[in-house]
């Protein structure tokens, strides 16, 4: 009696639930569906009342209209090897100093660690005009070099993979290994860094997408229009008094379509070890 | 286990396992024995010092100096903080920022809550409804900010368009200095309820089964389950989301940047009566299209305490919710 009475009420309370959950969906989804649409047309289709709501034949032309006003290959070529970059000497420098922290006692550490906690909680923008002042120094201002050192102090990342390495990387096994006579280095590469794949794959996406998307700094640090990232080339896309929407949101397109595969290939590893780091973060 | 190889060091660590290979009989050990560890972890602290530490407090050094970037430094002592105190543009980018971060944080913490209690309910489709949910989170904000720029376009937007289908006529959703703070809002929202979702779904996850039975025992129907359990069990969850929220939501600087770039040329930055003008776009304004350093640099500081004050509010105002 009981059993059928809670099943019965629970069957359109999920229902409900499935409702809402696809209304969200819809809404988070809407801009992708809206931004072919919009690049598929001509900006005339899109401005008629009522506005066209299929997705058209004009991708080509818009497409080519897109290279023709920015360089969007050269920016898209520039973006990828500095993600890239990024990306690799990220995981290489915090799994390296994640280990230490976790595994080893020395002089220091708190101290050390503490002070990585801490500028965790500091916005980066407070270290935007010094870094800057940095690279003119350097000569750096315009290069693309300029955008890898400020991404590589990444304490998130340090503090992540501690707490992964902590609990998931037995120090029998590092024991072991030391009576075999592997030393600090032999242990980080084959033992440490092989049981840790989960946590730098999440990483690396966190780094690569942080890398891709990011703005103000390249924004600030790219004068020389030959040697933009993509984000900052598709908002000079934007300025001018010409809205072609049509070619802006085929520029859009462009550069969202790479990371949005990437992010649904490894969008379930992602999301599991997003969690992760949030809780334990808290 | 413990004891085995603990040389010297305080005896409150947890036992670590520290020597380097080959010194197995413990002996006392200075710091230079320890070369490798610190070898280790130098990268990071090299990186970290030359581009994180000391460009913060340089930033704080700036912020007492006259500067243009390229003549010579000025000590002008506090006189950058009393020209702020009373710089009303200063004030206009805080109460801008103020209001787009409340008017984005509420909904999407609200909104948030909701989808993760929906989102735990269901048996089917997880997995879908996570990745299609948290999907806008990773798309750069440049190409969100364009987007919203087309649609909520005062003449031929989507927004518009569809009103006007309906008969009413366009709202000016760019040019009234209270839309321009709605959009950027909404935009926000939308980028950031997948990701606070995801963070409270976890946190749901973790609260054990049995405690949810027992209240179903005691005949306690799914509101008051979400009031007297779930809310309660959350409160860590939902201070680390509203902190977290605060820190991001009050550096909107990228949104209005992009959204009313066709403005940089007149430097009256944040559209239309500079009303999506906030303080990170002022102090980029400042700093580098003014190439005024020491002002730039008085405003990014006076804002992070700012920050930190409401960081501080938050943090008390969640707690004492749980006293009562």
């Amino acid at each position: 009696m009981t059993a059928t009475n809670t099943r019965r009420s629970r069957r359109p309370r999920g229902l409900t639930a499935h409702i809402v959950l696809i209304l969200a969906v819809l809404i988070s989804v809407f801009p992708f569906v809206w931004t072919i649409v919009m690049a598929t047309n001509t900006t005339q289709d899109i401005y008629k009342s009522p506005p066209k709501m299929t997705p058209g034949s004009h991708l080509l032309e818009n497409i080519r209209h897109v290279l023709d006003t920015i360089d969007f290959f050269g920016s898209m070529l520039n973006t990828v090897v500095v993600a890239c970059v990024t990306t690799v000497l990220v995981l290489f420098v915090d799994s390296l100093a994640a280990f230490t922290f976790a595994k080893f006692d020395f002089p220091g550490r708190r101290v050390l660690f503490a002070t990585l906690l801490g500028f965790m909680m500091l916005p980066l923008q407070l270290a935007v005009l010094p870094q800057f002042i940095l690279m003119s120094h350097l000569g750096w201002v315009g290069t693309l070099q300029a955008l890898i050192p400020p991404a590589l102090a990444n304490a998130f990342g340090i503090f992540w993979l501690r707490q992964y390495i902590e609990g998931g990387v037995p120090d029998e096994l590092l024991d072991a290994a030391r009576i075999d006579g592997a030393g600090f280095f032999r242990q980080y590469w084959n033992i440490v860094l092989p049981m840790i794949r989960p946590a730098l794959s999440f990483l690396a996406i966190y780094a690569f997408v942080g890398a891709w998307n990011d703005y103000i700094w390249p924004l600030v640090v790219l004068t020389d229009p030959g040697h933009l990232t993509l984000q900052v080339a598709l908002a000079q896309l934007h300025v001018g008094h010409t809205t072609d929407y049509s070619m802006v949101m085929a520029g859009v397109l462009m550069a969202s379509v790479p990371l949005v595969i990437v992010f649904t290939i490894f969008a379930r590893g992602f999301i599991a070890g997003a969690t992760e780091g949030a809780v334990q973060g808290s | 286990m413990p004891g085995r190889l603990g040389g010297p060091g305080p005896a409150r660590f947890r036992p670590r396992r520290t020597p380097p290979a080959g010194s197995v009989p413990p002996r006392r050990r200075g710091p230079l024995s320890y070369w490798r560890q610190y070898l280790a972890i130098s990268p990071f602290y090299l990186v970290f010092l030359a581009f994180s530490f000391f460009p913060v407090f340089y930033s704080l050094y700036l912020a007492f100096q006259h500067w243009d970037g390229l003549g010579t430094m000025r000590f002008v002592g506090l006189q950058q903080f009393r020209f702020l105190w009373k710089d009303p543009v200063f004030w206009l980018s805080v109460r801008n920022t103020l209001v787009i971060w409340v008017l984005s944080t509420v909904p999407t913490l609200f909104g948030a809550l909701v989808l993760a209690t929906l989102l735990h309910s269901v048996r089917r489709f997880k997995g879908f409804y996570r990745i299609a949910l948290y999907v806008p989170n990773v798309t750069s904000i440049v190409a969100v900010s364009i987007f919203f720029g087309a649609v909520f376009s005062d003449n031929f937007g989507l927004v518009n368009a569809i009103l006007g289908m309906v008969g009413i006529s366009p709202v000016p959703w760019l040019s009234n200095p209270w839309l321009i703070k709605l959009v950027i809002a909404l935009l926000m929202t939308w980028m950031w309820t997948g990701y606070n979702m995801i963070i409270y779904l976890a946190g749901l996850q973790a609260i054990p089964t049995q405690i949810y039975e027992a209240a179903k025992l005691d005949g306690a129907g799914p509101v008051r389950t979400f009031f007297q359990i779930t809310l309660p069990v959350m409160r860590p969850i939902i201070l680390f989301t509203v902190v977290i929220s605060t820190i991001n939501g009050l550096q909107s600087f990228s949104e209005p940047q992009v959204l009313f770039a066709s403005n940089a040329a007149n430097a009256n930055l944040g559209g239309p009566g500079q009303a999506g003008l906030t303080t990170l776009l002022y102090f980029y304004q400042s700093a580098f299209l003014n190439n005024d350093y020491g002002y730039g640099a008085a405003i990014v500081w006076a804002f992070f305490v700012l920050i930190m004050v409401l960081v501080v509010v938050n943090w008390r105002i969640v707690q004492r919710g749980r006293k009562s």
